[in-house]
């Protein structure tokens, strides 16, 4: 049922009791064209593009737990597409501006709020890095605006302009496109776009092998059972080397957990997101009102889905010295998801080493993003089993070749 | 917050510690080994879930490098071993 004036009135008039439900459960069929592995946003985006883009109707998305589960309900929401080199730039921004059309297209509101981004420098030497970052970002056709310390208090005067600032404040950048969206609903509403179109989404259905012939994936072993599989793709984030071991090859890739944490809600008192190398730290205020702030990322390799207390701390120390006013707010929940790191900070898009998979992980700490950009690279993958000119970059072979797209300054802190 | 037994110093906080990746050989000799095999020891990690070896450096403490057997989901600590230690 579409999402319209009409019909909320309509069930409005009928007691809302006949809403049906966003997405089918169906139990899984023997076999399908496509099989995607993780129900996270990049594998719901590309089972909804490989029926929306590409006619396929044969498609289920596996989920060992629930829907946006892992990293796509637990990050941080930021989204933007300041990157340093062309390559990050072309996809960063190809998925802010499928972003921007996404509660249309999916009728379902995400909740995008283009509220911009703010980037800190701190020294002399920060302005001048930045100032060749923001020229690079120009020349890639990226909207980003370089601001002196003036500016930077008149957009946040909540910020540490105070003499004893132990990180003060030099200036800073800002891309205005980007902002914050609500990561639950880029889920559910892709989950709910594909089932319309005909995707079967199986929850609670745990890939636990790979049926191999012939030097090519032909299916996959399930909790819930052998599916077979004309063509799978991996987007499973944290996990994706377990199931690359599971299918006989070892990725570039390490796991670590990355922390996030929310304060008690209050006014509004930050109206864009602020975020700053030196302290470590990123803060944004959701619409519920909570301060929503995260870290770096714990440094060594972890599946617990947990952070530690040094990183925490940490975060919360950053926080205090560059907003003293938010001291007396109490932190309200702490968390961490398995973010999927990869050695240049840049995602795994292309063929796997088996034929017949495909490969859609390494978005580390700052995939949120990119969602409708991985998943719509994903099903072009899978449907032509060719790379669209954007992903090509991103193939499994730039380890071998060395042309690394080394973002780790353009992922900034984590996210 | 991880209790790291230093097999020098003995117990110590997490913070003095600095992972270092799984211990892989260097291939050799350099002009013989291929690009597949350079990357694979560059960048191909088992990325363990669960029981995993692991090298640390205690950078904050004496400066040496040890090996820990550790487990990736609980965080148990299993045991620490100086480089050469009979495993
Ligand atoms: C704390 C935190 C803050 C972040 N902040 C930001 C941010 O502000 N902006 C940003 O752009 N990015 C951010 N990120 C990164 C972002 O969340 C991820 O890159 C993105 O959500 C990855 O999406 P995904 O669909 O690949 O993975 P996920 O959402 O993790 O989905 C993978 C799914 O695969 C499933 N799975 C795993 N193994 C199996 C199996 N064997 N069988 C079946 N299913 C399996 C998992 O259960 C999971 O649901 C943050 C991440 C964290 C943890
Ligand atoms: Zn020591």
């Amino acid at each position: 049922m579409r999402y319209s004036a009409l019909n909320l009135f309509r069930q409005g008039l009928a007691g809302q009791t006949g809403w049906p439900q966003a997405w089918r459960s169906p139990e899984p069929r023997p076999s399908y064209d496509a099989v995607i592995v993780g129900g996270g946003g990049h594998g719901l985006a590309a089972a909804y593009y490989l029926a929306k883009v590409h006619g396929m109707r044969r498609v289920a998305i596996l989920e060992k737990g629930w829907l946006g589960g892992g990293n796509t309900g637990r990050n941080t929401t930021i989204v933007r597409s300041n990157y340093f080199f062309p390559e990050s730039s072309a996809i960063y921004d190809f998925a802010l501006r499928l972003y921007e059309g996404l509660s249309q297209d999916l009728d379902y509101n995400i909740m995008l709020s283009q509220r911009g981004i703010l980037m800190m420098a701190h020294t002399e030497h920060d302005m001048e890095l930045m100032a060749r970052s923001v020229n690079a970002m120009l020349i890639n056709g990226i909207d980003v605006e370089l601001l002196d310390a003036a500016q930077v208090r008149a957009e946040v005067p909540l910020l540490n302009f105070g003499a004893n600032a132990r990180y003060e404040i030099h200036g800073g950048f800002t891309q205005r496109r980007g902002g914050i969206a609500r990561h639950d609903a880029v889920a559910w509403g892709y989950a709910r776009g594909a089932s319309g179109l005909g995707v079967d989404i199986i929850q609670g259905c745990e890939v636990t092998g790979f049926d191999i012939a012939g030097g090519r994936v032909t299916g996959v072993q399930t909790t819930r059972g052998a599916i077979g599989a004309g063509v799978v793709g991996l987007a499973a984030a944290g996990h994706s080397g377990v199931l690359a071991g599971l299918a006989g090859f070892k990725l570039p890739i390490q796991s670590y957990a990355l922390q996030a944490m929310v304060s008690e809600p209050v006014k509004p008192v930050l109206d864009t997101v602020v975020m700053s190398s030196a302290t470590g730290m990123y803060v944004s205020q959701s619409d519920k009102g909570e301060l929503v702030f995260g870290a770096g990322l714990d440094l060594y390799p972890s599946y617990a889905q947990r952070g530690n207390l040094p990183v925490e701390q940490a975060v919360i120390a950053g926080m205090l010295e560059m907003f003293p006013a938010f001291r007396r707010l109490k932190l309200l929940r702490a968390w961490a998801g398995l973010v999927d790191v990869c050695w240049d900070y840049s995602p795994i898009i292309g063929p796997a080493p088996l034929e017949g998979m495909f490969l859609n992980c390494g978005w580390g700490t700052g995939g949120f993003k990119a969602i409708p950009a991985g998943g719509w690279m994903l099903a072009h993958l899978m449907a032509t089993g060719q790379h669209h000119p954007i992903s090509a970059p991103f193939d499994l072979s730039r380890f071998t070749t060395g042309r690394l797209i080394d973002e780790a300054a353009g992922a900034g802190i984590a996210h | 917050m991880l209790l790291m037994p230093c097999p020098w110093c003995g117990p110590r906080d997490e913070p003095e510690f600095q992972f270092g990746g799984e211990p892989a050989t260097r291939p050799i000799p350099a002009a013989e080994v291929s690009d597949q095999r350079w990357a694979d020891y560059l960048y191909l990690r088992t990325n363990e879930k669960g029981f995993h070896r692991e090298l640390w450096c205690h950078a904050g403490g004496c400066g040496q490098w040890f090996l820990v057997e550790r487990d990736t989901v609980t965080h148990v600590i299993h045991r620490t071993l100086k480089p050469g230690e009979p495993a």
